[in-house]
């Protein structure tokens, strides 16, 4: 071991320790897409509201099922309960970063975190 | 049996090159027989023959070497002229000119580890922008530049310590 570190002078340990801080902090910087700022929820395709990831908010929306109860805290909002059969929505907990969607297909409520530039819906190679 | 009028002269420079192109093709074969998780994650076994040559023998044999090792290893791979081919010439061609001022660093301060993680990074950095030019022409791509730019880091530094072990046990 001794004489592996030996062979690493001075500047590489400190190009290696620039190179790793840069890799460190390139990725929130680009996997982020900044921060979560609003909650979009819609309900049968249609706008329902437009809240501020910033404040506390309990919603309840009304769909063909019955009640989405969507709880919005700072930073973060989840779907909290759904009549749906499956509980994809609320089985996917709190959300955070800017295009993560929880969608309650039967009960036709969905909740969309928006950050402050548009990102892609998604994307493919 | 005819005499061939063509006589080629072959220098000590020119079997020097051979044999150590060689190598390389071997350890580029190793390379691609290893799986990886994504494309572009690769150990890159061959650079080490590459900053060898161009510790022991400079820089003009190791572009050589390095430029044979991209053709060579493409007909052996079965890539030659594919897109993969073109990649990996692009990623040759920006860290051998990179390699051409980082042997320039001085001594005291930075050795072949310092080199392995520079020709490691404009390695994988040349070929992102091939890839963004040519390929996949959306910035998506960069998304991945974390990812291949930490991988860069640590197979640049396991690379450059055996080239510095290796250089360190040919003249201690």
């Amino acid at each position: 071991m001794n004489c592996w570190l030996k062979l690493i002078k001075p500047g590489d340990a400190l190009l290696a320790l620039t190179v790793g801080i840069a890799c460190g902090l390139a990725f929130p910087t680009l996997w982020q897409g900044g921060l979560g700022e609003r909650v979009v929820i819609r309900q049968g395709g249609r706008l329902l509201t437009e809240l501020n990831l910033q404040t506390r908010h309990t919603l309840q929306v009304e769909g063909p099922l019955g009640i989405t109860v969507i709880v919005v805290e700072p930073g973060r909002a989840r779907v909290l309960s759904d009549p749906g059969p499956r509980q994809y929505c609320v089985l996917q907990g709190w959300l955070y970063r800017p295009g993560e969607i929880a969608i309650c297909a039967p009960n036709q409520v969905s909740l969309a975190i928006t950050g402050r530039a548009r990102t892609y819906d998604s994307l493919s190679y | 049996m005819t005499h061939s009028v063509i006589e080629i002269r072959i220098s000590e420079e020119d079997r020097r090159i051979a044999r150590l192109a060689a190598a390389a093709v071997g350890l580029s074969l190793v390379d691609a027989a290893i799986p990886t998780p994504l494309p572009g994650v690769k150990p890159g076994l061959a650079n080490i023959i590459t900053l060898y040559v161009l510790a022991c023998h400079g820089w003009q044999t190791a572009a050589w070497v390095s430029g044979l090792r991209v053709v060579v290893g493409a007909l052996l791979l079965g890539h030659f002229l594919a897109p993969a081919f073109f990649l990996s010439l692009a990623g040759a061609v920006v860290s051998l000119a990179v390699l051409a001022l980082a042997i320039h660093l001085p001594k005291t301060w930075f050795g072949p580890v310092s080199w392995s993680i520079l020709a490691a990074l404009s390695h994988i950095g040349g070929q992102l922008f091939l890839a963004r030019l040519w390929l996949i022409p959306h910035n998506g791509i960069f998304l991945l530049a974390p990812i291949l730019a930490a991988t860069a880091l640590f197979f640049g530094t396991m690379n450059g310590l055996i080239t510095a072990r290796l250089l360190y046990e040919r003249e201690p």
